[in-house]
């Protein structure tokens, strides 16, 4: 009796629970489906949920008039190149915040948190300014180097929590066989938190994909990432609509699958550890 | 240990990220403050010069500013209930024993990777379009007229885009926090005859009252800081109706061209956000020592 009951309990939940999950992720699915419809399919009423012609042409039309490549190819660059310039800054950083901590330490990284927390308004002006005098406006390298910035202080964070998890006794170890220092970061630590290191690169590259404030307002054209293209949809010209879906689900799909890797290291870092 | 030579090392070493950090935050707010006492148009740059706190009085009486500010508050305000109130549900739901559990994690989280001019963009023209979107087929199909969202109620269509970006990551965090609640706990209340109201009351909600802080803060964080889903939906129409504090200190900077202005407006976003970061900082402080 009472496993009955609490079998069909667990069938209740189990409805409610899906339902719930089907509803929030409704308005990616009905993106992806509408992607594949025509533009006349995309507005019918009542709407066509999967019988209707499923066609391509969408993807094709989004590539060849408005190469939507391109744009993804400067999100790849800007997230991957950031990236990469994050992690040689961050990764030196973290090593002094693991393994030589100074009593100071601590109040320098709640301080590279805190840069965290500043409102981007509050220095769109001058930095606006400065790029503009500098021809850094719609560049890769200058919207990628506010990139790096910005999210430089959760590399630095969460990587000096990895790496205080590896002994230091085998670091030591080299240093007595004589590693040099850069020696002992990239052949000794670097490999012991490739976990840490790859979770860090996977959250760092998800929040600089979708970064749209300062890749609406530094890129216009040449540097402009998936973002900025998927703005230009919202001066509507004509039928749109299975378009706007084709373009959409092409900027989303990469990441909805690298943040599904990474969902666990996402609680960890952006929330600063405070919730484990 | 660390020896003297790995201190150094140290010293060295986390150096570049400092100045970095440094030149990128604190130069430019020092900018943005010299900026916001000047009288400084991109439009007429030889006729500037100090006028002190003018730029602060000619914003803080803007009417433009007193709505910006209250779209802000209820724009954070109301995601924030949604998303947390919702977040907690969603939590509670996911942490049962229910078939398929990791299926479903990966579905309610999804919306949170979904970058904000995507979710802006499809929600306005996919599922809110009064004429062909979906929203307006169910309203149709229940007899009643659908709702011409973006157009009549404005600033409730962005807090609906918004929420459904935040309720994931509600829901995510509450769920670790959850998770980690004692089994014997849980044991030890159903014995002892707990219902599930005062379950949750008195064994549920404190263990999980830590997480609940700080989704809040740093969902206030971002939320006030809500720009592109205004940018691509409304534009901070009609009239100001969408405009928060974001989006008006980019209009005066990069629409009308007054930097004097819009630093004023920068600063005192930078002052609001702020007093929400010392709260944060506090508990993560206390973090960082564990």
């Amino acid at each position: 009796m009472a496993m009955k009951q609490s079998a069909g309990k667990r069938v209740g939940v189990t409805v409610r629970a899906w339902v719930v999950a089907f509803l929030t992720f409704f308005p990616i699915l009905w993106t992806f489906i509408t992607s594949f419809k025509s533009e006349l399919d995309a507005i019918a009423m009542p709407p066509k949920f999967l019988f209707f012609n499923w066609t391509l042409e969408n993807y094709v039309e989004v590539q060849s008039r408005s190469n939507c490549l391109r744009f993804a190819e400067n999100s790849i660059i800007l997230s991957i190149g950031a990236n990469i310039v994050g992690l040689l800054i961050s990764v030196p950083a973290a090593w002094s915040m693991a393994f030589a901590p100074t009593k100071r330490a601590k109040d320098v990284l709640t301080w590279m948190l805190s840069t965290k927390m500043m409102p981007a308004v509050g220095v769109l002006a001058p930095i606006y300014l400065l790029f503009r005098d500098l021809h850094l406006l719609d560049s890769l390298w200058g919207v990628g180097f506010v990139l790096m910035l910005l999210n430089l202080p959760i590399p630095i964070w969460m990587l000096s929590t990895y790496f205080k998890e590896i002994p230091v006794d085998i670091l030591e170890a080299a240093r007595m066989d004589g590693a040099s220092l850069l020696n002992e970061i990239l052949y000794i630590l670097t490999p012991m938190a490739a976990p840490g290191i790859a979770s860090t690169v996977l959250l760092t590259i998800i929040l600089s994909w979708n970064e749209a404030f300062w890749t609406l307002n530094l890129a216009t054209s040449n540097a402009a990432p998936l973002t900025a293209f998927i703005a230009s949809y919202s001066a509507p010209e004509g039928f749109f609509w299975a378009k706007l879906s084709a373009a959409s689900t092409l900027a989303i799909a990469p990441i909805l699958v690298l943040g599904w890797c990474s969902q666990k290291q996402l609680v960890r870092g952006l929330t600063f550890g405070a919730v484990k | 240990m660390a020896t003297r030579q790995t201190t150094a090392a140290g010293r060295i070493l986390v150096a570049p990220s400092v100045i970095l950090l440094f030149a990128w935050m604190i130069v430019p707010l020092a900018m943005t403050l010299y900026f916001s006492s000047l009288r400084y148009s991109l439009l007429d740059a030889e006729n500037s010069g100090f006028v002190g706190l003018q730029n602060y009085t000619a914003f803080l009486s803007d009417p433009d500013f007193i709505a910006a500010l209250f779209n802000t508050l209820i724009l954070v305000g109301s995601v924030l209930a949604i998303s947390v109130c919702g977040g907690i549900l969603v939590a509670l739901l996911m942490d049962q024993p229910v078939f398929g559990q990791t299926v479903l994690r990966l579905m309610v989280i999804a919306p949170f990777f979904v970058m904000p001019t995507v979710s802006a963009l499809v929600w306005k023209n996919l599922l809110m379009n009064p004429d062909s979107g979906l929203f307006a087929w169910i309203a149709i199909s229940l007899g009643f007229s659908p709702i011409v969202w973006f157009t009549n109620h404005p600033m409730l269509s962005v807090i609906v885009v918004v929420s459904w970006e935040w309720l994931p990551f509600a829901s995510l965090i509450l769920l670790t926090a959850l998770q980690s609640l004692d089994e014997e706990q849980k044991e030890a209340a159903s014995l002892d005859g707990a219902g599930p109201i005062s379950y949750f009351g008195y064994i549920v909600l404190p263990h999980i009252a830590r997480a609940i802080t700080v989704v809040i803060l740093i969902e206030t964080i971002f939320l006030l800081s809500v720009f592109a889903e205004i940018y691509v939906t409304t534009s901070g129409g009609p009239g100001v109706a969408t405009t928060n504090i974001p989006f008006l200190v980019y209009k005066q900077a990069l629409l009308n061209f007054d930097v004097g202005s819009a630093s004023a407006g920068g600063v005192i976003a930078v002052v609001l956000a702020n007093v929400v970061a010392i709260f944060l900082m506090r508990i993560v402080g206390r973090n960082l020592e564990g």
